[in-house]
């Protein structure tokens, strides 16, 4: 008996043909009964599995359903069972936004790029979803105001919904991140007066400033001079600072550099304040940096908002991933209502066409670039360098916690609605700086560094 | 004489101001630096980068023009993250007015209490003591903690700072009312409540809104920073936002409608200090 023949049709043919003898077979008995609405399709499927579970035997259905005819039958289940409950609560699955009018905070930066353009590109009003971006002064607010739930949904650094979840750094709620927003991206910008200190063993003494605590930012530049042997905790000095006020920093000489988001270091370079000296698509090739972030209570309690809000920002993601679109994003994402920049510093962060600060053009299309997947394998390497620089420590289950957060299988289904291919595992093997990751052993990666603050 | 003396402050004022404008210009006179890259460099940064320095603070005629914007158009509204300067003006005086009022509500009586009582005196006191030198701003992450509202956590930080120097300067007030006063009163058998507001109250007006006006500035001050750091409205987000775009001259403005807001609601409070003084 196939999901969407009628249970209570005793003639029902069960190998030949269709249950109702017009179509050639099943499949196009389905495909017409599908034209029928999706309704009466969803509840016929519900009745269908009710059947299947009082009658596992269909000569036994069929015996009952002659006896007492079709009307009775249905009316006889339904005195057991709450069918009609039942319908509705499956026709949930694929009906109704729940909360159409949503607020979504983001920081600034051309990492929150999907979210953004999605708002002055339409992305949301075709999902039907009426969604406020809010711009937001840094990290720990935007954390705080979507544990408070000001906000419904928010643009997060990709380790934060894993500290979240852990509680690190704030109380432990279940949070989950089923997109990653952008890949690369990311670069290392140094104070023009260090214009000749371009090796980074000539770094000892230097003040650097990171986005926050619990960023790949932070996790990257801590990489990057330790294998240059330098130590990130007793050699130069981190500190968290937010983006925007990353560059003013810079100008008043308060710090050397930074590991930061564009568009901070292209404003540097236009400011004529800093150059950039390594973009971290040359540290780790496709890292991830920032992730559209939710709690867990939202995905379950608002399935149908979760899922249209997702598709918007995934079917942003694949326009953005497109490099002859990057123009059009940059127009829209320039004004004072999102990045508040000048359009030619996001252009050039976008479009890869960029000034380094030292009087050269370089050419780096993907020098930023948009890639949804939440690779699982991208949450194990930031426990590893959270416990590396004694974020968290204990035992901790990587797989499980990969799994909680990141939601690949979401992030899959709907990749696949909105034609983008999605990888067929979850977990991959990769190389920062030429040393390889293997997401299978992760205790192993982290004792194999000389530098770490864990034993 | 008479016309150099009613003349002359306000003659001083200008002539102050000319100077300081025209030092500002001479400082940022434009530098007509020579291109050290190719033009097409030259096209993807700003102009000073092109001629090998930093970007230069702006000159006063470019903060005139950004200033004329914002007066001319001061109620745009292009989305939640970009308003016109009045929006943001009204927030923060929302906000202001809220935990202003608030924290009157609560001070005024407490203040009274404390200073007709020095048994409650002296119980309060150290509380006061401790509370009162904390920064308002240090509320912040334990206020956005607790109450879980960005917006209430700015009308509570609003509240904190303003209550001190009012509920001070009650307690002083009442406490310092004249002792013939009081016995005048008590000679006429005077009810307590009829005590506290015929005599204490009206005796103490005086101090009680010199508290109010030192409050106002407080609120005033700490509402500024208060939206730097949570964002949203105000003009203290608009500050920030203006910073974010490293935008100077946009910066300036925030600033001198900051000041000019400012001393309003201090003249206004000075007006009402006026109406309740009495001469003695």
């Amino acid at each position: 008996m196939s999901a969407f023949q009628d249970p209570f049709d005793a003639g029902t043919a069960l190998t030949r043909g269709c249950s109702c003898g017009n179509h050639r077979d099943q499949p196009e008995h389905d495909a017409e009964l599908t034209h029928g609405g999706s309704d009466a399709l969803a509840s016929r499927v519900v009745d269908q599995a009710v059947m299947r579970a009082l009658f596992p035997r269909d000569a036994e259905r069929r015996r009952f359903l002659a006896a007492v005819g079709a009307q009775t039958a249905l009316a006889a289940v339904a005195g057991l069972f709450p069918l009609a409950a039942a319908r509705e609560a499956f026709a949930q699955g694929t009906g109704q936004i729940e909360k159409p009018n949503l607020k979504v905070g983001f920081i600034p930066i051309t990492c929150a790029t999907p979210i953004i353009m999605s708002q002055p590109m339409g992305f949301f009003g075709r999902a039907g979803l009426n969604v406020e971006v809010v711009k937001t002064a840094g990290w720990a607010v935007v954390r705080d105001k979507t544990l408070n739930k000001e906000y419904d949904a928010a643009h997060m650094l990709s380790p934060m919904p894993i500290a979240i979840t852990l509680g690190v750094g704030s109380r432990p709620i279940p949070y989950t991140m089923p997109a990653v927003e952008n890949i690369n991206g990311q670069a290392i910008t140094l104070s023009i007066k260090h214009k000749d200190k371009r090796d980074p063993k000539s770094w000892k003494g230097f003040k650097f400033a990171v986005p926050f605590d619990y960023s790949m930012h932070n996790y990257l530049l801590r990489y990057f001079v330790a294998e240059n042997g330098i130590d990130p905790d007793k050699d130069i000095q981190i500190r968290a600072v937010p983006p925007p006020e990353m560059v003013a920093n810079l100008r008043a000489d308060n710090i050397d550099g930074f590991l930061a988001p564009d568009p901070v270091n292209q404003r540097a370079v236009y400011d004529g304040v800093g150059y950039i000296h390594t973009l971290t698509k040359d540290i780790w090739a496709g890292h991830p940096c920032c992730g559209f972030a939710a709690s867990k209570e939202f995905v379950t309690q608002l399935p149908n908002t979760y899922r249209a809000l997702l598709k918007a920002i995934m079917e942003a993601t694949a326009f953005a991933a497109k490099a002859e679109n990057r123009k059009q994003i940059a127009e829209a994402i320039a004004p004072a209502n999102y990045l508040n920049q000048p359009v030619t510093v996001v252009e050039q962060v976008l479009t890869g066409t960029f000034a380094d600060g030292l009087g050269n053009i370089q050419k780096v299309p993907n020098r930023i670039d948009f890639d949804p997947f939440p690779w699982h394998s991208f949450a194990v390497w930031i426990m590893t360098q959270m416990k590396r620089w004694g974020q968290l420590e204990g035992d901790v289950n990587y797989a499980s916690v990969a799994r909680e957060v990141y939601l690949a299988t979401d992030a899959a289904r709907l990749m696949k609605e909105v034609g983008l291919t999605p990888p067929a595992a979850t977990t991959k093997k990769f190389s920062v700086m030429g040393k390889e990751f293997d997401p299978a052993k992760p205790d192993a990666y982290l004792a194999s560094f000389a530098i770490r603050r864990t034993v | 004489m008479k016309g150099l003396h009613f003349w002359g402050a306000p003659l001083l004022s200008v002539l102050m101001l000319l100077a300081f404008l025209a030092v500002w210009h001479a400082g940022t006179l434009p530098q007509t630096g020579v291109q050290v890259v190719d033009p097409e460099y030259a096209k993807l940064v700003g102009a000073e980068a092109a001629t090998g320095r930093k970007s230069a603070f702006p000159t006063p005629a470019e903060v005139g023009r950004k200033l004329w914007g914002h007066l001319t158009d001061p109620f745009y509204d292009k989305g939640p993250n970009d308003k016109g300067i009045g929006i943001h003006l009204a927030y923060s005086i929302a906000r202001v007015a809220a935990g202003y009022l608030l924290a009157a509500l609560v001070a005024i009586p407490i203040g009274f209490l404390i200073g007709m009582s020095p048994l409650a005196y002296r119980a309060f006191d150290p509380f006061i003591q401790v509370l009162k030198p904390i920064s308002p701003l240090a509320w912040m992450p334990l206020a956005l903690f607790t109450l879980q509202d960005s917006a209430v956590s700015a009308v509570f930080v609003i509240f904190i700072c303003s209550m001190w120097p009012m509920l001070i300067n009650t307690a002083f007030g009442v406490s310092s009312v004249r002792r013939e006063w009081l016995n005048v009163a008590k000679t006429l058998e005077v009810s307590a409540l009829r005590k506290a507001v015929r005599v204490i109250l009206p005796a103490a007006a005086p101090t009680i809104m010199t508290g109010m006006r030192i409050s106002i500035g407080i609120a005033w001050l700490v509402i500024v920073a208060a939206e730097m750091l949570v964002g949203g409205t105000g003009i203290g987000y608009f500050v920030w936002n203006e910073w974010n775009n490293l935008s100077i001259a946009n910066i300036v403005s925030g600033i001198l409608a900051i000041g000019l807001v400012g001393m309003i609601l201090d003249q206004l409070l000075a007006r009402l200090t006026q109406l309740v003084t009495f001469p003695e």
